[in-house]
């Protein structure tokens, strides 16, 4: 579904990515684990162009993204992207915000939009808060929504760059408890955390990023129990 | 009673009153006039300077913007305006020129305040527009520039005062404002109680859109906490 070939992101003369190829199959559930700095949250971004890759080719149901004839714009519609400090916009309503994309894009009518916006919000407890605005709600009710807001798009892919880190740790179970069922209803998942348990529980399979490198991959089971890279074990270590 | 005979000779006597009010007309179109000219211009260049960030291929729309803005922001707008009513002779509404010279020079400003208030919003919310698969000038549109306005509307509102006062030098052009009008006064009563009255319609204004404003911050201010 995706694949990535010798991708190489530089930032001025820091190189931050070092050559990565990667597969990525439908269904699959990846978590990327390392070191901050580690670059896996700049590996994520160039899977949807938000950075521009310094070299290396990135594969997206068949189309090669990084040709310069390529429309990203419609390739993202298929991949869903949310952040570790949400990104919802502040000056619209819950459910502007989950149908503005989809409306403007003319995927849907705005009746049509609102309809399924809401048969979404109630699938997460927040149907009540639809007229609500960004700045009133919590941060684990912030990200849920972020999460539906990709989702109404229906994409083939979701990408979460980091998202709990920002979340107080009492809401931190309610996005993760959302992410589940998404992984077991057979999204395509890829995942950047330091939530090991996530990765333990959900993943089909763990990365281990360091120095723009992935240096290490294997089924949870394995990764966690049987670490050979001596980086992976010190990362280890630390985090469990 | 040499205050009240005054009076009475600043706007009941000759009709002066009439005066006054064409002039106060006169300012408060342009004013208004101006500063819709203002905004549109400042908003094509604000945006037009940060899609070029990203864009080499418009480096040279950025340049222009660039030399407009230093020329306007440098030179007085008096003399701006005189040389726009020599280059622009066949206009014969003496109105018109002055609303177009306002709004060119207000625009320069007004740009400046709208790209700080499109510098000013996180990164991240066009990162979520684009990741939507929205386009650049979508993403704009629709997500940056409502925050950006509404971030800028009280330095926005600063501009308009300021240029409702700049209003005042429209006489060098031959346009019947309200500081003409004062002038005229003062010529046909030989004293300066014209001018006062004129004075003090000036600050009554400023200061009531000032409260304004002020209501207004108050009530954005409000809506952010919510």
């Amino acid at each position: 579904m995706i694949s990535v070939k010798n991708l190489e992101k530089s930032f001025g003369k820091h190189k931050v990515l070092k050559g990565i190829n990667e597969e990525i199959q439908k269904g699959e559930k990846v978590v990327i684990v390392g070191p901050s700095g580690s670059g896996k949250s700049t590996f994520l971004r160039c899977l949807n162009l938000m950075e521009i890759p310094t070299s290396g080719e990135i594969w997206f149901e068949g189309i090669n993204l990084t040709d310069k004839k390529c429309d990203i714009n419609k390739t993202r519609q298929k991949m869903g992207m949310v952040f570790q400090h949400f990104n919802l916009f502040p000056h619209l309503t819950v459910l502007q915000n989950i149908t503005l994309a989809p409306v403007k894009l003319k995927l849907k009518t705005q009746e049509q939009a609102d309809q399924e916006a809401m048969k979404l919000l109630e699938r997460i407890g927040l149907a009540d808060k639809a007229q609500a605005y960004p700045p009133q709600l919590s941060g684990g009710q912030k990200q849920r929504i972020a999460i539906v807001r990709s989702l109404a798009m229906n994409p083939d892919v979701m990408l979460f760059d980091e998202p709990t880190s920002a979340l107080d740790p009492e809401m931190v179970g309610e996005v993760l408890e959302l992410m589940k069922e998404l992984a077991n209803e057979g999204m395509t998942m890829i995942v950047v955390t330091h939530e090991m348990g996530f990765a333990r529980e959900v993943a089909t399979r763990v990365l281990f990023m360091d120095d723009g490198q992935v240096l290490e991959q294997n089924t949870p089971d394995k990764f966690f129990s049987e670490p050979k890279n001596p980086r992976l074990c010190d990362f280890l270590s630390k985090v469990l | 009673m040499d205050i009240w005979n005054n009076i009475y000779k600043a706007l009941i006597a000759r009709d002066n009153y009439k005066l006054i009010l064409s002039g106060l007309q006169n300012t408060l179109i342009m004013a208004l006039a101006a500063t819709l000219i203002g905004i549109v211009i400042g908003v094509i260049i604000a945006v037009i300077k940060y899609f070029a960030q990203d864009n080499k291929k418009l480096w040279i729309f950025d340049k222009i913007c660039n030399i407009y803005t230093t020329v306007i922001r440098g030179t007085p707008v008096m003399v701006q305006l005189i040389i726009l009513s020599g280059a622009l002779l066949m206009i014969k509404e003496t109105l018109i020129i002055a609303i177009i010279g306002f709004g060119i020079n207000s625009g320069a400003y007004v740009a400046e305040i709208i790209r700080s208030g499109i510098f000013s919003i996180d990164k991240g919310q066009t990162e979520a527009g684009r990741s939507l698969g929205l386009t650049k000038i979508q993403t704009m549109r629709y997500i940056v520039l409502p925050q950006a306005i509404k971030n800028i509307l009280p330095a926005l509102g600063n501009e308009f005062i300021a240029l409702l006062k700049e209003t005042s030098i429209a006489g060098y052009v031959a346009v019947h404002d309200l500081t003409k009008a004062g002038e005229l006064i003062k010529n046909n009563t030989f004293n300066s109680t014209g001018l006062y009255i004129v004075a003090l319609i000036y600050l009554i204004m400023v200061m009531g859109m000032t409260k304004l404003l002020s209501i207004f911050e108050r009530r954005l201010a409000k809506g952010d906490k919510r």
